[in-house]
């Protein structure tokens, strides 16, 4: 550790706990801690969202994955790029025109029944804490390569700053750090890869050439780490319908006051990420060819710091120090995020709603959010403490896999489908998920014959990720669980809630009486 | 709920309109054909990666895959565009039905 990393580094943190001093002033009803208040701008929300969208996982893994496999690593960045489109078209305004603070807010808008917040809160804290130990890990390994940290104090470093973030400065706070972080990963992905390109004298075709020649024509295809059209399809599906299913990105469609404001986010947020993924493939040709796969897998077997590696390569100690603190960033913006969408659930929905009816005093809900955040975050560390020597990065896949089982399915149901109700919307949110964890539990990430999972045997289903399997089964659960429950529901009263839900969703009208 | 609205808006009333079905009707052909769309196009990858179709060398060593996933870059640009100017039509005609709404009384 020297004295340009530490400066980066202390300048990382020093700039965020200012923005947390500002938000706290800023901080004092539920509403404001939660959802900023819904004071957002387009422009704001839209770097926040592309902050929640390029995680380590992203920015590092994708940039290594393409380093290591070549075409097969790009299929992530395809799908996070395309993943906005479905957000835009059918999943940002009626969400923000029918939601309060949480996913369950808007469920129960249509069904206000506990079971629902329940299973949608379960649902919730689930997709966080997988979320979450990926990211912990992670950073834990980052920092330990970068500075030298003990992994378990890296671990601890980081959880105590997220912590910090979310308790005393809430939304506001945790958007803010998340816009400084994409706009310095914009910047740094964009420094790195304009010197990559320079050495392939600003031509595609040269770069090209050169992958082919030297590392052979196979990495310009895919093959090196998917060779089923199966496996790959499910991924991609898991990716392109999971992120409108992931809570911390559906949470902050609240932090803006209507739907006009919630597309423009989107819209900021596509052009951000098409932006930062196409640049992915400079990232990862560059470090492919300039530090060496073998270089890369002796620093880290899953390629994870790939572009840490490639920006020493490019500009020394003082680059790689700048990369190794925006990394760091944005460790920091992802997990605080997550933090806050846990307390959420825990404080917000459990806690609030369901024990409490929905009887606390806006200083007695600060209270709870805070005991709250506190909670997830000790969680999580501690689990994250046990998780060092597993291997992660199948975690986040599984992450956006119930986001598009359990979560996705509902929404697109409760808003859409009026024959819809909350019997259907149990079952189809419990077969999403249990589905989801049972067929995980089978898979290859649990079960290898040559030992490189957790058991030794084969996977009693070969599918990495099982999305292709669950989405289906979720939708089906919903249909079914509708027409068993449909004798149960009250008609007249169930459609007049559908027609109120109907009407706000498609007009944004009498928003302000669900969100402030 | 804990903040129930008051009693305001006759939702029904607003539902039964025509002006709104038709409008509603409009809006949901639009936002599910393009997404069906792009979808279909987008699973497509995956697929077409493994034929010799998109593993050929389309333009000197790029091979189709990498133009196929410009492609779909390309696209969400373009349907992000479109959809915010076709979402500003949408919103006009949703404050003529609730003008229209207003003006008829409850």
């Amino acid at each position: 550790m020297d004295l340009v990393t530490v400066g980066f580094f202390v300048g990382i943190v020093g700039l965020t706990l200012i923005v947390t001093y500002i938000a706290a002033k800023k901080t004092s009803s539920a509403s404001d801690f939660y959802t900023a208040g819904g004071g957002l701008k387009g422009w704001q929300n839209g770097f926040a969202i592309a902050g929640d969208y390029l995680s380590a996982a992203a920015f590092l893994g994708v940039s290594g994955a393409i380093a290591l496999t070549g075409f097969d690593g790009f299929f992530f960045s395809v799908g996070y790029v395309v993943a906005n489109l479905v957000l835009l078209y059918i999943i940002a305004e009626p969400m923000r025109n029918l939601g309060r603070f949480t996913l369950a807010d808007m469920l129960t808008a249509r069904f206000n029944e506990k079971r629902i917040r329940g299973v949608a809160a379960a649902s919730t804290i689930t997709i966080v804490i997988l979320y979450m130990i990926a990211q912990l890990v992670g950073a834990g390994a980052l920092i330990k390569l970068l500075f030298g940290i003990e992994y378990w104090l890296a671990v601890l470093i980081v959880g105590v700053m997220m912590t910090t973030y979310v308790l005393f400065g809430g939304m506001t706070a945790t958007s803010w750090v998340q816009i400084i972080k994409a706009g310095l990963l914009l910047f740094g992905t964009g420094m790195l890869a304009v010197l990559v390109f320079m050495k392939f004298d600003f031509n595609l075709m040269t770069m090209f050439d050169t992958i082919a020649q030297d590392h052979g024509e196979e990495y310009l295809v895919p093959g090196q780490k998917y060779t089923s059209t199966l496996d790959s399809v499910s991924m991609m599906m898991a990716l392109v319908l999971g992120t409108s299913g992931l809570p911390h990105i559906l949470m902050r469609f609240f932090t803006v006051k209507d739907a006009k404001t919630a597309r423009s986010s989107i819209s900021w947020t596509t052009w951000i990420t098409a932006i930062f993924f196409s640049l992915t493939i400079f990232l990862g040709f560059g470090a492919m060819h300039f530090v060496g796969i073998d270089q890369i897998i002796a620093e880290s077997a899953a390629g994870n710091t790939a572009a840490p590696l490639l920006a020493e390569y490019l500009g020394g100690n003082i680059m790689l120090s700048f990369i190794g603190a925006v990394a760091f960033a944005t460790i920091l913006a992802v997990v605080s995020g997550l933090v806050l969408t846990g307390a959420s659930a825990i404080s917000h929905d459990i806690y609030g709603e369901i024990i409490k009816d929905g009887q606390l005093t806006e200083k007695q809900q600060v209270l709870a959010a805070r005991i709250g955040s506190i909670s997830i975050a000790v969680i999580s560390i501690f689990l994250a403490l046990g998780a060092q020597s597993l291997n992660v990065s199948f975690l986040v896949s599984f992450a956006f896999c119930i986001g598009a089982s359990a979560n996705l399915p509902v929404i697109i149901y409760t808003i859409y489908w009026k024959k819809f109700n909350s019997t259907g919307a149990v079952t189809a949110m419990t077969t999403g998920l249990v589905s989801c964890l049972i067929l995980g539990a089978m898979g290859p990430n649990i079960w290898s014959p040559t030992g490189n999972a957790i058991f030794v045997g084969d996977p009693l289903v070969n599918l990495a990720v099982p999305a292709i399997i669950t989405i289906p089964l979720g939708f089906f659960a919903g249909w079914l669980g509708s027409v068993i429950g449909a004798k149960k529901v009250n008609q007249a009263e169930a459609e007049k809630i559908y027609k109120e839900i109907r009407v706000k969703a498609n007009t944004g009208i009498a928003v302000q009486d669900v969100s402030h | 709920m804990a903040n129930k609205p008051v009693e305001t808006i006759n939702y029904d009333a607003i539902d039964k309109m025509e002006s709104f079905n038709h409008f509603v009707k409009k809006k949901n052909t639009f936002l599910f054909s393009i997404a069906g769309a792009f979808l279909t196009f987008y699973i497509l990858l995956p697929i077409l990666a493994f034929t010799s179709v998109l593993q050929q060398k389309w333009i000197g060593n790029i091979t189709g895959v990498w133009i196929y996933s410009a492609a779909l870059f390309l696209m969400t640009i373009v349907l992000c565009t479109v959809y915010i100017r076709k979402a500003s039509q949408f919103d006009a005609e949703a404050a003529k039905v609730i003008a229209e709404f207003q003006q008829g009384g409850k």
